[in-house]
């Protein structure tokens, strides 16, 4: 048994962790289905690619972020039968916009443990029933007593990080809107994609105001939306496919809640999540040892950010590297080739389907037209959430 | 086991039934509408009872801690990174530094506002570097506004204040 410690974290894995399977539903502003339909469509599809059924499932683990979006709590249990989770041992886990690499890093503890053997991650998010908006939905994230008497937009918060980065850096507006044009037209690939569109670095900084910095095209869309992954143990991966992917480490931190006490020009917590997951991946080099990256981009500058959280890029070279093409489809790290939260949509939990579907799909070369075009062999996914203070980390590699 | 991995691209089909807001409003679908009405009432703790109490009174409070010698902004009753109760309470001053800010054309529904209001970071004088919280600017043009602007708070009048984050109307520029 291998045992490693990171940061007096000690790590004891029973067997490794492939993946076989993946799937998602389109992603819109409003669907017609529950989110318990929604969980169904997904989870079939990963079934029918993995060459599985409902009944070799062993345990679920579902995602889905916070309770507000569909007025309903006990969600998990509301979720239960469309993720296929009745009678079998099942859990919801949650870390805000983190839940997307988060529910797969739960379902790695399930197999990586030598609990389950085959188990199925399940994350759906339905934001369009709050109204007047999701935003609304969003207030009870803000400290009742010194935050919410000054009527707070959940904008500000990364609006006031934009600013901070862009203001440390000397970055300017229109490098990090170049993001936004990528991911928005790698979208057009994109089957299930909400506002996949051919923009300029223009229509970005003329679009609406909202939080300035931030500008309507900065930003991602609400959506609803679910995805589904399926994880094995290598003696199953090997009676299902040739070319699975594997899950080569996993990584998670949370910076302080006290938010206005740090210094937002750097994602500590993403740095933090990342040694972890590199540590266990045996990588010492991510910038020459990562081939493709999805971080989380619910905000252009949010990709350039992780991008240096994840040690892609050095602190501020991120919007340098995007400026060269070298995050592009066929540059020499392809960043968000699935056209990520800013092309295909933000429905917070099942953003699951762009970053760790899509990193398995790249790896196992099945992303079709949004194929990188270099070889690839290790990438990493991350997600990212809370009171901007939580990151989760996945590598994964086609190699074993 | 079943059949086995299928080679198809991924993912196969995007499935799924897209609606408009207007499709809900002209009855187009058929949902339910529920206003749940619930409230809250929200005690402030140790820590931010005293300091609510504190700005009635026109001042700010922070916390003290000897192991790391943080003062800490705002308040509370333990410090998070020793894990160990609190030294003493120090006043800070009603001045301070922007760290960050932003201009905010919505609510917090996401509706227009009629005028944008700005917001900001704002590291307090006499705490630690970087303990700032969050509060609005005023006097001051969005355009004129910068990070590393010296700010002071402007207090509400003594019988208007209610121990509220609000006794702080807004912080305007100074010097």
């Amino acid at each position: 048994m291998e045992v490693e410690k990171i940061k007096g974290l000690k790590f004891a894995k029973k067997q490794d962790v492939a993946i076989v399977g993946a799937g998602m539903t389109t992603w819109k502003r409003r669907l017609n289905e529950t989110g318990k339909e929604l969980s169904y469509i997904a989870v079939k599809q990963a079934l029918e690619e993995a060459g599985l059924t409902i009944d070799d499932i062993e345990m679920v683990v579902m995602g889905s972020a916070p309770d507000t979006f569909d007025g309903l709590h006990m969600k998990g249990e509301y979720l239960l039968d469309g993720s296929g989770g009745s009678d079998r041992p099942y859990m919801r886990v949650f870390v805000g916009g983190g839940t997307g690499v988060f529910a797969p890093i739960a379902g790695y503890w399930h197999v990586a443990s030598g609990l389950a053997d085959v188990c199925l991650v399940v994350c759906e998010e339905k934001m369009s029933s709050c109204h007047p908006h999701p935003q609304s939905g969003f207030k009870g994230i803000w400290d009742p007593i010194l935050e919410r008497p000054l009527t707070p937009n959940l904008i500000w918060i990364f609006a006031l990080e934009m600013r901070r980065y862009m203001h440390v850096h000397n970055i300017k507006h229109e490098d990090i809107a170049l993001v936004s044009v990528k991911n928005k037209r790698n979208a057009l690939d994109h089957p299930c994609a909400q506002v996949a569109e051919k923009i300029t670095v223009e229509d970005v900084l003329n679009s609406e105001p909202m939080a300035l910095p931030v500008r309507r095209l900065d930003v991602s869309p609400p959506s609803d939306g679910a995805a589904a992954l399926i994880m094995v143990a290598p003696h199953i991966a090997r009676q299902l496919t040739d070319e699975p992917v594997w899950v080569d480490g996993v990584g998670w931190a949370l910076d302080t809640t006290m938010w206005t006490n740090r210094d937002l020009y750097f994602p500590r917590y993403v740095a933090e999540a990342a040694k972890m997951a590199y540590k266990m991946a045996h990588i010492t080099d991510p910038k020459k040892q990562i081939d493709v990256a999805e971080p989380y981009d619910p905000f252009d500058y949010k990709e350039l950010h992780h991008m240096e959280g994840l040690g892609l890029a050095r602190k501020g070279e991120a919007p340098i590297l995007t400026k060269e093409g070298v995050t592009a489809r066929d540059g020499d790290l392809p960043t968000c080739p699935s056209g990520g939260l800013l092309g295909v949509g933000n429905p917070i939990a099942a953003t699951m389907g762009v970053k760790a579907c899509e990193l398995y799909w790249q790896l196992a070369y099945r992303a079709g037209k949004r194929q990188v075009a270099k070889e690839v062999t290790t990438g990493v996914c991350q997600a990212w959430g809370d009171l901007m203070q939580v990151g989760t980390v996945m590598v994964m590699s086609n190699k074993r | 086991m079943a059949v086995g991995k299928k080679d198809i691209s991924c993912p196969p089909e995007a499935i799924g039934t897209p609606i408009k807001d207007e499709d809900l409003k002209k009855g187009k679908v058929t949902y339910y509408e529920d206003y749940p009405d619930l409230r809250y009432a929200w005690t402030a703790g140790q820590a931010i009872s005293r300091f609510l109490n504190e700005l009635k009174k026109g001042r700010l409070i922070a916390t003290k801690c000897n192991e790391c010698g943080r003062i800490m902004f705002p308040p509370r009753i333990f410090c998070e990174l020793c894990f160990k109760p609190i030294d003493d309470w120090v006043y800070v001053k009603d001045t301070g530094v922007v760290q960050t800010f932003s201009i905010s054309y919505i609510d917090p529904d996401a509706r227009p506002l009629p005028e944008p209001i700005i917001v900001a970071v704002i590291a307090v004088d006499g705490a630690s570097p970087k303990m700032g919280i969050m509060h609005v600017l005023g006097e001051v043009k969005p355009e004129d506004v910068y990070i590393g602007m010296k700010v002071k708070a402007v207090w509400k009048d003594e019988e208007e204040r209610e121990g509220a984050i609000t006794d702080i109307k807004y912080w305007k520029p100074v010097g």
